[in-house]
């Protein structure tokens, strides 16, 4: 399997995570800078166990404030019901016109257990297979009504032709599901689905549904021999490794810090922190960083989580942007209006829908 | 019909309107050429921002977990597809201000501690405007798509959805104020066994609004115990009368005052420049939510089997119904199908109805139908007369179906002092004039919140 890139642009995702803010305002300016710099998504963590509201809903309320950039919420699979997280997923992307994302992400631990008490703890092997098979499921409920169900048909009375809807039935290990979705099918057929690769347990979920995988690599070589792996594994399932996205994830510091880069070197390189590989120096030298990552292979893209949140994103999209805009590597506008298309990955066929029906 | 007019400004009790997103349903009339989308946001958002323009209290979406099925198969009649609540909701906030913005969501098969956190999230990015119609469920076809899956009681249905509601509160309770650490909960009882840390501060209403849908005893007894609003059937004024009292009496019991709970039926309007016209305009309605086949589907649902040999346009089946038939799945059916054959074979026989006709005539639900002046006037004796708090309206097209009534009705419910002619708060708590949720240390200015609620009572006290 080749792992050659630098041929297409690159993409770019920035965390809007902000600690303690439950009010839309200081999320409403971060997603609107996030735009201005044409950014394909932005991303917004959860958990049940830490404080923090609900980031699906956040990044509802921010999608009639936006016109183009991605959103992309994590929910969990461990405690949630799959009808209502994809029904949810599925919604976000009919409110914000084909823009949504869904990060999948896993509980771990008893301490969230509790806040539910219906199931114990699990290890993440058995949760990451348990999230695969929500992922099935969401996939299935997203295609169990066909594009074009609703015909209004005011001669025979019918509002849908229920042929072009599909039970699903789905049997997983932990749950089952019949379907169809209570949601149409919604602007993007299937909304973007996102799974950080890091954790060696996620690594089958991501190369078997994930259209955008996160890697946290310290290094160009690292992060190149997992996004070699993922694609290996995609095509193993029988995916066109090209419909996988692999972005190497960042935390940011853009403040010039201590370990300010080197002058040419691409950066003084990320160091371990506890957020993950942390770069640290001005938005000039991580331009540097991205474009030697970028054509070395390593990486389809970044996904960049800022330290300071307001400072690091403005120097973001106002230093680091314009030079790989400058130097043509980056869009300088949205050509398209979805996630997918911003992704360069293409509507998903619906595999309910018969193939060459001549009607 | 009340003749009393009293200029604006003069202090009666107003009444408190609410919007219910027409979406799938049997009422949602989808053959209109006006007929638009039920599932763009463009429609959910025309929607809001026409009863936000119209001051009302809140936006309202109903919720189905299953698609129903009739025979067998997906039911392929009347409007179906619809997103998810509170996604929806949190979309709204963004283009709404004031509009209070309510979810129905589903206390079988969720979990507090989550919903909890939804709800609270809501709360928090409406700035105060969140409201949770709880429903419950007890069938093992919804029960198909979720984890939970199984089946409830009846009975246990109304305790789970009690305990649910309990937990709820003690979850938001557990943040004492926005600024203050949580304190850690611990809920044991039948239906959960919960315990940590809830992880939203106190939101701006506090515990947002409970609404709750039911006409059962039990229902009844949930509403008085729980809710702050209650969405009625009883649209008539006899019949509203009556459930209002009933529902009023049993608000002591809890240590419950009597405008504590909103009693709100849901209701269709139907206006004419004249009376005929608007009676023209309601048959004509009727005729498109209840097509031909529509009529047969909905015998069927009565009568258990299958009717489609029938005629729409001929009389009703000569034989009684099957009353242990599961033709139809998620929705309820009639808890007695025979009598209610028989009394719809005795309105066919009396009038000479065919079963369309029939369909038609029995299927009704309380419409306010007239000249904008009429529907005012029979809008305000209701309320005068202790049959409702306000009203719940059910547009029959999605989604430009309120855009009469907030540019006719509206106005007139104004002068006659009826209706508020601004927003004096901004939470949707403030627009019912409720309380505080006991025990609240509000996040929003106390002097406001109380100022509120002062007017509301003031103005109830005086008419």
């Amino acid at each position: 399997m080749t792992a050659s890139t630098g041929r297409g642009l690159l993409h770019l995702a920035a965390a809007l995570d902000l600690p303690g803010a439950y009010d839309p305002q200081p999320y409403t300016e971060l997603v609107r800078l996030a735009e201005r710099g044409a950014l394909d998504f932005v991303t917004l963590g959860d958990s049940f166990g830490r404080p923090g509201p609900d980031a699906l809903a956040v990044l509802a309320r921010l999608a009639p404030v936006t016109g183009r950039v991605g959103l992309v919420p994590t929910v969990t699979t461990t405690h949630t019901e799959p009808f209502h997280l994809q029904a949810a997923v599925a919604t976000l992307d009919w409110v914000s016109r084909g823009r949504a994302g869904w990060q999948a992400e896993v509980s771990q631990g008893e301490h969230e257990a509790r806040l539910f008490g219906r199931r114990d703890a699990a290890p993440p092997e058995a949760l990451w297979r348990e999230a695969a098979d929500v992922a099935e499921a969401a996939t299935r409920l997203w295609d169990s009504w066909e594009d074009d169900a609703e015909i209004r048909d005011t001669s025979t009375g019918r509002f849908i032709d229920r042929d072009k809807l599909h039970y699903v039935d789905f049997q997983g290990a932990t749950f089952s599901v019949k379907g169809p979705s209570i949601v149409p099918r919604s602007p993007q057929g299937h909304p973007v689905i996102v799974v950080d690769a890091t954790d060696p347990h996620a690594r089958d979920t991501a190369a078997r549904y994930a259209d955008v995988a996160l890697v946290r690599a310290a290094g160009p070589a690292q992060s190149a021999a997992l996004r070699t792996g993922l694609r290996t594994a995609a095509a193993a399932h029988g995916r066109d490794p090209d419909t996988l996205r692999v972005l190497a994830a960042l935390a940011v510091d853009l403040g010039e810090g201590e370990y300010a880069a080197e002058p040419g070197h691409g950066g003084g390189g990320p160091r371990p922190s506890p957020y993950g590989p942390l770069y640290r120096g001005g938005p000039v030298d991580l331009a540097e960083l991205i474009a030697a990552w970028h054509s070395s292979g390593a990486a389809d893209g970044f996904h960049l989580t800022p330290v300071e949140p307001r400072r690091d994103l403005e120097r973001l999209v106002n230093g680091t942007v314009p030079l790989l805009q400058h130097r043509g590597l980056f869009r300088t506008f949205y050509p398209g209006s979805t996630l997918r298309e911003h992704l360069g990955l293409a509507r998903p066929a619906n595999r309910y829908a018969l193939v060459g029906d001549p009607s | 019909m009340t003749s009393t007019h009293r200029g604006p400004g003069r202090a009666r009790r107003r009444m408190h309107l609410a919007a219910h997103f027409p979406g799938v349903n049997n009422t949602t009339v989808w053959s209109d050429p006006r007929s638009g989308s039920q599932i763009d946001f463009a429609s959910f958002e025309h929607l809001a921002r026409t009863a936000e323009a119209g001051l009302f209290d809140f936006f309202f979406l109903a919720e189905g977990l299953r698609l129903r099925e009739h025979n067998g198969r997906v039911h392929d009649l009347d409007v179906v597809g619809r997103p998810e609540s509170i996604t929806v909701l949190n979309a709204l906030a963004a283009v709404t201000d004031r509009l209070g913005l309510a979810a129905t969501v589903n206390a079988t098969f969720n979990e507090p501690f989550e919903l909890a956190r939804r709800l609270a999230t809501l709360d928090h990015l409406s700035g105060g405007r969140a409201g949770w119609n709880v429903v419950t469920s007890s069938d093992a076809f919804t029960g198909e798509n979720f984890r939970r899956g199984g089946y409830l009681d009846r009975a246990d249905r109304y305790t789970r959805a009690a305990e649910f509601v309990a937990t709820a509160r003690e979850l938001w309770d557990s943040w004492p104020s926005s600024d203050e650490a949580p304190r850690p909960f611990v809920h044991q009882g039948r239906q959960f066994d919960i315990a940590g840390r809830f992880t939203v501060p106190r939101s701006p209403q506090g515990h947002p609004v409970v609404i709750q849908a039911g006409d059962s005893s039990d229902g009844r007894e949930f509403a008085a115990s729980s809710a702050d609003v209650i969405f009625s059937r009883h649209g008539t004024l006899e019949g509203g009368r009556a459930f209002y009292t009933d529902v009023k009496d049993r608000l002591a019991r809890y240590g419950r005052e009597r405008d504590e709970l909103k009693i709100m039926p849901g209701v269709t309007v139907v206006l004419g420049d004249t009376a005929a016209e608007a009676q023209e305009r309601a048959a004509e309605i009727r005729h498109q939510q209840i097509s031909p086949q529509n009529a047969l589907h909905t015998l069927e649902q009565v009568w258990g089997v299958d009717l489609s040999g029938h005629d729409p346009d001929g009389p009703l089946p000569a034989f009684d119904p099957d009353p242990d038939s599961a033709l139809v799945q998620g929705r309820v059916r009639l808890a007695d199908p025979v009598t209610a054959a028989a009394k719809w074979r005795a309105l066919s026989e009396e009038k000479g109805l065919s079963i369309r006709q029939t369909v038609i005539e029995a299927t009704g639900r309380q419409s306010f139908i007239g000249t904008p002046e009429a529907v005012a006037a029979e809008l305000v004796e209701f309320v005068d007369s202790d049959a409702a708090d306000g009203f719940i309206l059910v547009p029959h097209l999605t989604p430009a179906g309120l855009d009469g009534f907030v540019d006719r009705v509206v106005p007139l419910l104004q002068e006659r002092g009826a209706f508020r002619t601004e927003y004096s708060g901004r939470t949707l708590r403030s627009h019912l004039g409720l309380k505080a949720p006991a025990g609240e240390r509000a996040t929003e200015p106390v002097s406001e919140r109380v100022e509120d609620s002062v007017t509301e009572r003031v103005g109830e006290s005086v008419s």
